[in-house]
């Protein structure tokens, strides 16, 4: 097991070092010059000039290429043009914020769309089949940004049963001492209950608007590959020897039919980190999807590099970790590691 | 039979619903089943043989329904019954084997765990103090070696026959009084086919319990079973003792179907029905005529492919640890072999699954490399020829190939007459719509497809048209040589007796050579004048159709002959 772990470790080290030539390349082809931004509307070229050299981007590009990957290798990410911080410190303090929200709204999805898509397959055409279609064919045709709007409408501004969408805690609370860096965790280390309950009143709806769009692929491939799994010839032989239908279903059909959902479920993890972008500007997290678009707009390259990088780490260990999954799962992929 | 017998399916009929309104699959059926006997329900595809058999343990899928009649099983209706009451009966009481043993097991589940879970549901906690321990006996009875280790395997580390036998277990762990296998040893080898069924008979008979035996296979319910239920599109047309069914079949239908089964002592023609027989004059006797010194057709001289040695064995070696085993590092799939086949010759190549027949006719078609050897067709060394290359030279029309199953061997988007002229588009010489028309229902009417069906899809053919659209296809560019990989494998005995014939006439008329690929000795006689018999990648003996069968010199070719089951069959 070690050594086929080792061993997709190893693969992903060429992706990686194409991930870094990639980003460095692209944030230099984008448009904008970041010295000019720096140095503000009033520079003169004189002082444009001086900040391109402070920041080395007068430099042949294979020369400041170098240099980045160098400083990359030593944890480096460089400092932030607009707010002057490093990259590596502010990705760091606000990965927790969005890794908090995907997870839980992944989770919320998976709690709720597993159940849907079996329960759909074993009991077709019956009203739970009808609810599963219908609420995977909003889920899908509701854009994020648009679903989150309308649940802040409603649950903060209507009802007014939730906080208002300002960031990942009450302004009366204090954040809890960082263990995890995820508030709901880190909240109950401190045996800080209210700050849980504010922390977790602040998360609900970022999370349910990304659970409602990430249930329709996971509840439709669990439908999908239940259905098939179910009709195949070993659910008949378990049948035929009396089984009862709940090792049928569990055992038999379930394990079989979550492989294509496990792939779904790393697609779908990928897609919601892109969603994030969209979600953390409605409820104004202070997660690194944020951070990102802020820094795109001001040309700001290195916290865009940083945040491609984190993102291309996570992509890597997340198929790592679908992997290790799969070989759990089914005995044939082990052999082949 | 003066006790009540243990089965009992009286007048039943069995609907599914389907988009185009409701099928009857079978039609007031009346089996019944004696205790410690064995029957066999045999029919072609359609007949309804396996719909009877799911409606006697009620695992029909959700379309289907038992409409009309009653399954009474040991007293018991299985049509009222509750569902509770059906699971208890299942596994314990009626259990079931069935086709494709390596589909019916959990792939991802350790064999001993699915013996286990037949175990746990049925036998009381109390009685059983250890499951691990009874399913391992359960592997020992079955006779697969070492089932301590077995337990811990995973299907798709056992071979065809050894998942079968775990199946076996499964379906006999907790002592049922009925057996139903439906199509056991289709797809298996015929030595395998006999070990598998001597197994079935011994345990079934030692245990004193019931056997239903599905089948196509006349021969195999003749030499296994008691009595005989004939049935024919969703009805029985025939029950009798298995002696009498053979030595005096009395419906038509029976008739037929004895006669298309492939046995010692008939021709090709006696195959087919008696007015179709007579009606189609005798051919030409088909002995090649080779003219002395003339060179053969296909030449193969000490033909090798090997395979770099990388299976599941070494891996599995790495995992547990062990010291990889002494081997070389190649598998040589086909090990020296050489013959030849002359001009109008039909050669059969016989062997048993992993013998490498399939691998020569490969390499001969140029769509594999071979390691070592020399491939000489008509004269020309085709064997130095890369196979990307060799798709464009004037060789590669003439020869072609007839594939095992006729469905997955057509694309499904092209129509009939599509597929057929397609190898004329790639190779041929004729242009323009209607010229290439004007052929492909000429390669129609000697095949014997009728033309309306050209522009049908190959979904909306039945099994024997399709058979039909290959051959027509594969002898488009007059090939001098067809490779024939077993083309009537997946058809019903009387189309293959059907197609079998169409290919004998058409070699007679169009002088074309056969290298015939088969693991059926019976169907190879009929069909080649020699025969040659492969052993992992070695020929083991070679000769005349009539000598080899009738007097093998070889031991395995003897073992192969001895497996086949024969109906005693007294047509005439």
């Amino acid at each position: 097991m070690l050594t086929m772990i080792g061993k997709r470790l190893m693969f992903a080290i060429p992706s990686l070092i194409g991930v870094v030539i990639v980003t460095f390349l692209l944030t230099r082809a984008l448009p904008g010059d970041p010295a000019a931004y720096f140095a503000g509307p009033a520079a003169t070229k004189e002082a444009v000039e001086q900040i391109r050299k402070k920041l080395g981007l007068d430099k042949p590009l294979i020369e400041q290429f170098f240099r980045y990957t160098n400083d990359l290798a030593h944890g480096d990410f460089g400092n932030s043009l607009t707010t002057g911080q490093p990259v590596a410190a502010e990705i760091r303090n606000r990965l927790p914020a969005s890794a908090e929200l995907t997870l839980l709204g992944l989770i919320v999805s998976i709690v709720i769309a597993i159940p849907l898509g079996v329960l759909a397959a074993t009991r077709p055409g019956s009203w739970i089949d009808h609810l599963c279609r219908i609420t995977t064919t909003a889920g899908v045709s509701l854009p994020v940004f648009f679903t989150g709007l309308v649940l802040v409408y409603f649950f903060y501004f209507r009802l007014g049963w939730s906080p208002a969408p300002l960031g990942r805690l009450d302004v009366f609370y204090s954040a809890p001492p960082t263990v995890t860096g995820f508030y709901l965790i880190d909240t109950l280390i401190a045996r800080d209950f209210e700050a849980f309950r504010s922390a977790l009143s602040q998360l609900i709806l970022p999370a349910t608007t990304l659970a409602i769009f990430s249930l329709a692929p996971i509840a439709r491939m669990t439908r999908a590959s239940m259905l098939a799994v179910l009709s195949s010839e070993f659910v008949r032989t378990a049948r035929a020897s009396g089984l009862s239908p709940t090792t049928v279903i569990v055992t038999y059909a379930f394990r079989n039919a979550m492989l294509p959902v496990i792939t779904t479920l790393s697609m779908v993890f990928s897609f919601l980190l892109g969603a994030n972008v969209l979600v953390e500007k409605v409820f104004a997290w202070p997660g690194i999807g944020s951070y990102a678009v802020e820094a795109l707009i001001s040309s700001d390259f290195a916290p865009v590099q940083g945040f491609v990088l984190t993102m291309a780490v996570m992509y890597v260990l997340l198929n790592l970790v679908i992997d290790i999954l799969y070989g759990v799962i089914d005995p044939r992929v082990r052999l082949e590691g | 039979m003066t006790a009540q017998p243990l089965l009992e399916v009286q007048d039943l009929t069995v609907e599914f619903t389907t988009r185009r309104g409701i099928v009857k699959a079978v039609q007031h059926v009346n089996i019944s089943v004696a205790r410690g006997e064995t029957l066999a329900i045999v029919g072609e595809s359609g007949s309804g043989k396996s719909v009877t058999s799911y409606a006697v343990m009620r695992i029909l899928d959700r379309a289907g329904r038992i409409a009309e009649g009653s399954v009474m099983f040991s007293g018991i209706d299985v049509k009222a019954a509750t569902e509770g009451q059906m699971r208890d009966l299942r596994g314990r009481e009626v259990s079931m084997i069935f086709q494709n043993p390596r589909a019916a097991l959990n792939p991802i589940r350790k064999v001993g765990d699915q013996i286990e879970d037949v175990l746990r549901t049925h036998v009381q906690q109390a009685m059983v103090s250890d499951h691990g321990e009874k399913a391992i006996e359960a592997l020992e009875q079955v006779k697969i070696a070492r089932p301590r280790e077995r337990y811990h395997a995973y299907p798709f580390e056992l071979s065809g026959g050894m998942c079968q036998r775990v199946v076996i277990a499964l379906a006999l762990a907790c002592n049922p009084q009925l057996l139903i296998a439906d199509e056991p040893t289709t797809g298996l080898d015929v030595t395998t086919q006999k070990a598998v069924m001597d197994l079935i008979v011994e345990l079934t008979k030692r245990k004193a319990m019931s056997t239903i035996l599905i089948t196509h296979d006349l021969g195999l319910a003749a030499a296994y079973c008691d009595r005989v239920v004939v049935m024919e599109k969703g009805r029985v047309v025939e029950t009798a003792k298995a002696a009498d069914i053979f030595a005096n079949p009395q419906h038509p239908y029976t008739k037929k179907l004895m006669r298309a089964t492939p046995r010692l002592g008939v021709s090709l023609r006696d195959l087919l029905p008696e007015e179709e027989g007579a009606a189609s004059a005798e051919p030409a006797p088909a002995v090649a005529a080779i003219a002395e010194g003339q060179q053969p057709l296909l030449l193969i001289e000490k033909l090798v492919k090997e395979y770099p040695r990388q299976g599941a064995t070494a891996t599995l070696g790495k995992l547990f640890g062990r010291k990889p085993p002494v081997e070389p590092d190649v598998f040589r799939a086909v090990d020296g072999i050489s013959f030849s086949i002359g001009h109008g010759e039909s050669v059969g190549l016989v062997g048993e699954s992993g013998c490498g027949k399939s691998t020569t006719s490969m390499m001969v078609m140029r769509l594999l490399d071979q390691t070592s050897g020399l491939i000489q067709f008509d004269g020309e060394d085709i064997g130095g020829i890369q196979p990307a290359a060799f798709a464009r030279l004037p060789q590669r029309s003439r020869i072609q190939m007839v594939f095992q199953d006729p469905t997955d061997s057509l694309n499904p988007r092209f129509t009939a007459a599509r597929a057929i002229v397609d190898p004329i588009m790639q190779l041929g010489d004729i242009r323009g719509r209607d010229a290439l028309r004007a052929r492909c229902e000429e390669l129609a009417t000697m095949v014997g497809l009728p033309h309306n069906l050209l522009d049908r899809f190959p979904h909306q053919l039945s099994g024997g048209q399709k058979a039909r659209v290959g051959i027509a296809r594969a002898i488009a560019l007059h090939p001098k040589l067809v490779v024939l990989d077993e083309p009537t494998a997946a058809l019903d005995v009387s189309v293959q007796a059907v197609v079998l014939n169409l290919l004998q006439d058409l070699k007679a008329r169009l002088g074309m050579s056969y290298l015939f690929v088969s693991h059926d000795l019976n169907v190879v006689r009929l069909l080649c004048d020699r025969v040659i018999v492969m052993r992992t990648g070695r020929i083991v003996e070679e000769g005349s159709s009539e000598q080899v069968l009738s007097d093998p010199q070889d031991s395995y070719t003897k073992e192969l002959l001895t497996a086949i089951p024969h109906p005693p069959l007294q047509i005439h």
